[in-house]
């Protein structure tokens, strides 16, 4: 794996199933009277959001907190970037505080990787501009896999073979990718660095991604990226795994992409009748917050189907497994051995 | 990568122990489990990934032949308890399955391939603490192989083997390895 997680494209398949792995092991902790590790004893993890965020901040202090590590918080707002201290310096000043790993959230495409040049930590992508979002797709996927993989067993993964040791329990699906799932990704993808990060993580696991969305709402360039794509929600419906609904971002909308939100709602929002169109197994997620009554039927985001308090569970094993698998360990090589 | 999970380095040292001797050792060791715990009462065994988790079982299979008692079995992954995480890239987690019941009140067997410096041991313990409150912890390991650098020891033991601190150990079992030996493989062999 490499030293930061910048894009879903950083990951090759391996690292995928074997962050996807790690998680399944560490969400047995949730059940667990102590919940936390010492795995990441005396390190130091820093987030920082120039934007607003609710649970992916809260999930990456929690993440870390269960392992741990020593968080600092620091919120644009009310701190020195109010006086107009550029990202560059506000780095330099983590760097001299000695934080092993940047969480960053900000506003523009490309702040991630920047801010991989100028610190020695592990930078995490936590969402910049409309670029990617790397570890919700990690939790996206591990919801999938969870959900939809482990009934069909474990594919031919790192487990041992025989019977007598390979006891299925809760991770039925480890080592498993996605192969052969079809996950249709609705509505704002212009904007999404959620959809993003997903169609390049879910496509890299094997699956078979469907972009459904008005002309407007897509961006210029999707011909070159790793899925298919449709103006026609209703039709995508009756081969779909899995849906995963977008919020329309109304923030970043600089013009005119839909007549009105009504007339949006009706053709690319998923309501009870069109939720019924779907396979018996297939699940609906969202990566929140939701817009209730825009994409998304307050009666769906309610149904069983719906994963959406799941992704936010999910979210925190999935973000531990990361911090694990970047700052667990060292690139050294073993200088002892370990028996 | 651990020396123990390596599942074909090693296959052109020595053998120390044959299956039979492998076989004869576990007989034993379940035996010494049953006379030390007064019958078994309250025994839970749970093997360290990688190969002290079938070890456990084969255990419990014999405990169950000899006294028709079903011990409950399970496995223990210490990874993110061990002391050297920072000298490796971070490593794959083993699995960490508890019987029914959890471990409170219980006594824990622990079960391990080799016992070496006594640090996975010493992370086993920590991993234990945050499951829970055992009654009492045991030890038991098919090779101690000496070089203590914990003041840790175990309760049961398949076959002392005087080793030097250069030499490597590397037991296979059928479950993971499709044999089973130990064998003993040369000065500063490392896999």
């Amino acid at each position: 794996m490499k030293r930061h997680l910048i894009s879903a494209a950083d990951l090759s398949r391996g690292d995928a199933v074997l962050i996807l792995d790690t998680a399944e092991e560490l969400a047995s902790l949730a059940d667990r009277p102590i919940k936390k590790l010492p795995t990441l004893r005396g390190r130091t993890v820093v987030n920082l959001f120039y934007e607003d965020s609710t649970r992916t901040r809260i999930s990456f202090e929690a993440a870390a907190k269960r392992l741990s590590a020593d968080v600092i918080n620091f919120s644009a707002k009310g701190s020195s970037v109010a006086k107009g201290e550029s990202l560059k310096d506000t780095a330099l000043t983590l760097e001299a505080m000695g934080a092993d790993a940047v969480i960053i959230r900000h506003g523009a495409s490309g702040a991630a990787h920047r801010l991989a040049g100028w610190v020695q930590g592990s930078v995490l992508n936590a969402g910049d501009g409309t670029h990617e979002h790397p570890t919700q797709a990690l939790l996206d996927a591990f919801t999938i896999r969870r959900r939809l993989m482990a009934s069909r067993g474990g594919l031919g993964g790192i487990r041992v073979s025989s019977p007598r040791v390979s006891t299925v329990g809760a991770g039925g699906a480890r080592g498993a990718g996605l192969d052969g799932l079809r996950v249709t990704i609705v509505g704002d993808v212009l904007h999404s660095r959620v959809a993003r990060s997903n169609v390049l993580l879910l496509s890299t696991l094997g699956a078979e991604v469907t972009l459904a969305a008005p002309p407007t709402l897509l961006p210029l360039a999707v011909g070159s990226w790793p899925c298919a794509v449709s103006y026609d929600l209703d039709s995508e419906l009756p081969k779909s795994d899995v849906v995963m609904m977008l919020r329309v971002q109304q923030e970043r909308m600089t013009a005119a992409y839909f007549p009105s939100v009504r007339e949006y709602s009706r053709r690319y929002g998923l309501d009870a009748a069109r939720m019924a169109r779907l396979p018996g197994h297939a699940i609906v997620m969202h990566p929140g917050p939701m817009n209730r009554g825009v994409e998304i039927a307050a009666e769906v985001a309610d149904s069983v189907r719906s994963t959406i308090v799941e992704q936010v569970a999910n979210g925190v094993t999935t973000r531990m497994a990361v911090l694990y698998l970047l700052l667990g360990g060292t690139e050294f090589p073993a200088t002892g051995v370990a028996q | 990568m651990c020396a123990a999970s390596n599942p074909v380095a090693g296959r052109d040292g020595l053998a120390v122990l044959d299956p039979e001797e492998i076989r004869r050792a576990l007989t034993r060791i379940a035996h010494e489990i049953l006379e030390r715990t007064h019958g078994g009462d309250g025994v839970i065994l749970l093997g360290i990934p990688t190969r002290g988790v079938p070890l456990a079982r084969r255990l419990a299979a014999r405990i169950g032949e000899f006294e028709g008692l079903d011990v409950p079995c399970g496995s223990l992954d210490v990874t993110m308890h061990r002391d050297d995480l920072r000298l490796h890239p971070a490593r794959a987690l083993g699995r960490t399955e508890l019987p029914p019941g959890g471990v409170d009140g219980k006594t824990v067997v622990l079960v391990d391939d080799v016992l070496f410096s006594g640090r996975t041991v010493r992370a086993a313990l920590d991993a234990l603490n945050d499951l829970g409150r055992p009654r009492a912890v045991q030890l038991a390991v098919l090779v101690d192989r000496g070089h203590r650098e914990l003041p840790i020891r175990a309760d049961y033991v398949g076959k002392n083997l005087p080793t030097s601190q250069r030499e490597v150990v590397h037991v296979l079992l059928t479950e993971v390895d499709a044999e089973d030996s130990v064998m003993i493989s040369g000065e500063g062999g490392k896999p």
